[in-house]
């Protein structure tokens, strides 16, 4: 019988969520790592029982918790990100040059053939991968070394590398993006990398075609066109038609095209969902109504979707790792709230139910399609 | 025997259920505790101090026999009462954050 398992990623530790294929009844699990941040859960699509997770504290540093049995046990692995070579620096806030430092891992993206080889995206931006199921991770250098990295600048959340898109027929194809530099690609496994930022507009940059500087939230793709990528900017959403070689406004009629995450639906590759947000300033729903945005046309043409969502006094926010779809038929998509909310949708977006409603913050959804 | 204790979050990390009994050959000193600590539990190994450069984290403090030692050279030795078990070696996080 087939059904989905939600890995959820919050401030005090990490959730599991499980239903049957008509996701109607949902099963609530955790907190595993009680009290610890877990910034991202996410499974192998080789091997749905392995999972991994990043279990991260100020106090503490960064643990990778692996699991062997689809999350009922757990054992860490690995947690040295060593920078290659001598790490450098990057800019800061105010202009100065300033050391790259391994804060966290933000997100976990295991290979899709092999469930020992996963990458991790990390703060200070880096990409890191591991061969032997997270025991030992080793940079592809090649992008933090890139000549632009002395220009990158870390977003309000950090310089974090929060989005690994591994390209479906050529896994030495990847995309990852950087919150404040902008979106990278490598075409040769990760050994060298350019960034793919031209047509994005970022209104502070006094450059508006400079190659680095763009504070990208996410980028989503449908694995039956990898070329096509979908991005939320911090401003802005985007589409590329070329694998990121070129972008092109796809805001349309959003209220806001501020936002953080974004996701495509797993059988019909037009099929868009953003969360718009009122401003970077305010970070909250625009008229107090959470409202998930669906365009069925590629971008441009937007509808609301409102059934079952909060539209009067709902101020949360949705972060940009915080978004899945599943693989069923009709498609589900979820997305969890600083709020604490974990929303489900069993019909492409339709109709919405809160699978639980008092969770610490979200983080982090991934949904797994279990057949 | 040196008796360490952990703070809350490195107790569940590590599966320990209250102190633990270290034998040290030699004279115990910071760096020796908890390069046995850390052989004894490797998931500890960057919770405490930093994997290359073995710098105490930010937030960990090290108290002894009603003293701050988290400032006390990493070689230089432990008081006697560590060293012989009457007093506790406590590995602490600071209390910040929510």
């Amino acid at each position: 019988m087939s059904g989905v398992r939600l890995l959820v990623g919050t401030r005090k530790g990490a959730f599991v969520l499980t239903s049957d294929g008509t996701r109607d009844e949902w099963d609530v699990s955790g907190p595993l790592f009680a009290g610890w941040e877990i910034y991202h859960v996410n499974g192998s699509p080789a091997d749905p029982d392995r999972l991994y997770a990043s279990q991260t504290s100020g106090w503490f540093g960064q643990v990778v918790q692996r699991s062997d049995d689809g999350g009922t046990t757990w054992a860490p692995v690995g947690n040295e990100f060593a920078y290659d070579g001598l790490a450098g620096t990057h800019q800061w806030y105010d202009g100065t040059q300033h050391p790259w430092e391994f804060a966290r891992v933000w997100h976990l993206e295991p290979s899709a053939s092999d469930p020992d080889t996963l990458y991790a995206g990390v703060e200070d931006a880096a990409l890191f991968r591991s061969t032997d199921g997270g025991h030992s991770w080793q940079e592809l250098s090649g992008l933090r070394e890139h000549q632009t990295g002395e220009q990158w600048q870390p977003g309000a959340g950090g310089l974090c590398l929060h989005t690994i898109l591994i390209h479906p027929e050529d896994p030495a194809r990847i995309v990852v993006a950087i919150s404040a530099a902008g979106a990278f690609r490598t075409d040769d496994g990760g050994e060298t990398w350019r960034p793919i930022n031209r047509g994005l507009r970022s209104g502070e940059l006094p450059d508006e075609d400079r190659e680095v500087g763009h504070c990208v939230h996410r980028i989503a793709l449908n694995p039956s066109r990898p070329d096509v990528l979908f991005m939320q900017k911090h401003w802005d959403v985007m589409r590329s038609d070329d694998g990121g070689d070129s972008w092109h406004e796809v805001s349309g009629n959003l209220p806001s095209d501020f936002g953080f995450p974004i996701a495509v639906h797993a059988h019909e590759p037009d099929t868009v969902y953003v969360v718009p947000i009122k401003s970077d300033s305010e970070h909250v729903p625009p008229d107090a109504k959470l409202r998930v945005y669906r365009s069925r046309t590629g971008g441009d043409e937007w509808e609301a979707l409102t059934n079952g969502l909060p539209q009067s006094h709902c101020y949360v926010n949705v972060l940009r790792d915080a978004m899945a779809v599943d693989a069923l038929d009709p498609g589900g998509v979820y997305f969890g709230t600083t709020g604490g909310q974990v929303y489900a949708s069993p019909d492409g977006g339709d109709s919405w139910s809160a699978i639980v409603r008092d969770l610490p913050p979200v983080l982090s959804v991934e949904a797994q399609t279990l057949q | 025997m040196i008796r360490v204790v952990l703070p809350h979050h490195l107790r569940t990390l590590t599966g320990v259920d209250g102190e633990v009994l270290l034998e040290l050959d030699g004279q115990p000193t910071q760096q020796a505790v908890l390069d046995a600590l850390e052989e004894r539990y490797p998931v500890l190994r960057g919770t405490i101090r930093d994997h290359g450069t073995k710098k105490r984290r930010d937030f960990i403090r090290f108290f002894a026999c009603g003293r701050d030692l988290s400032l006390q050279p990493a070689d230089e030795p432990l008081p006697e009462a560590v060293a012989s078990g009457s007093e506790i070696f406590r590995v602490v996080g600071a209390m910040a954050g929510g």
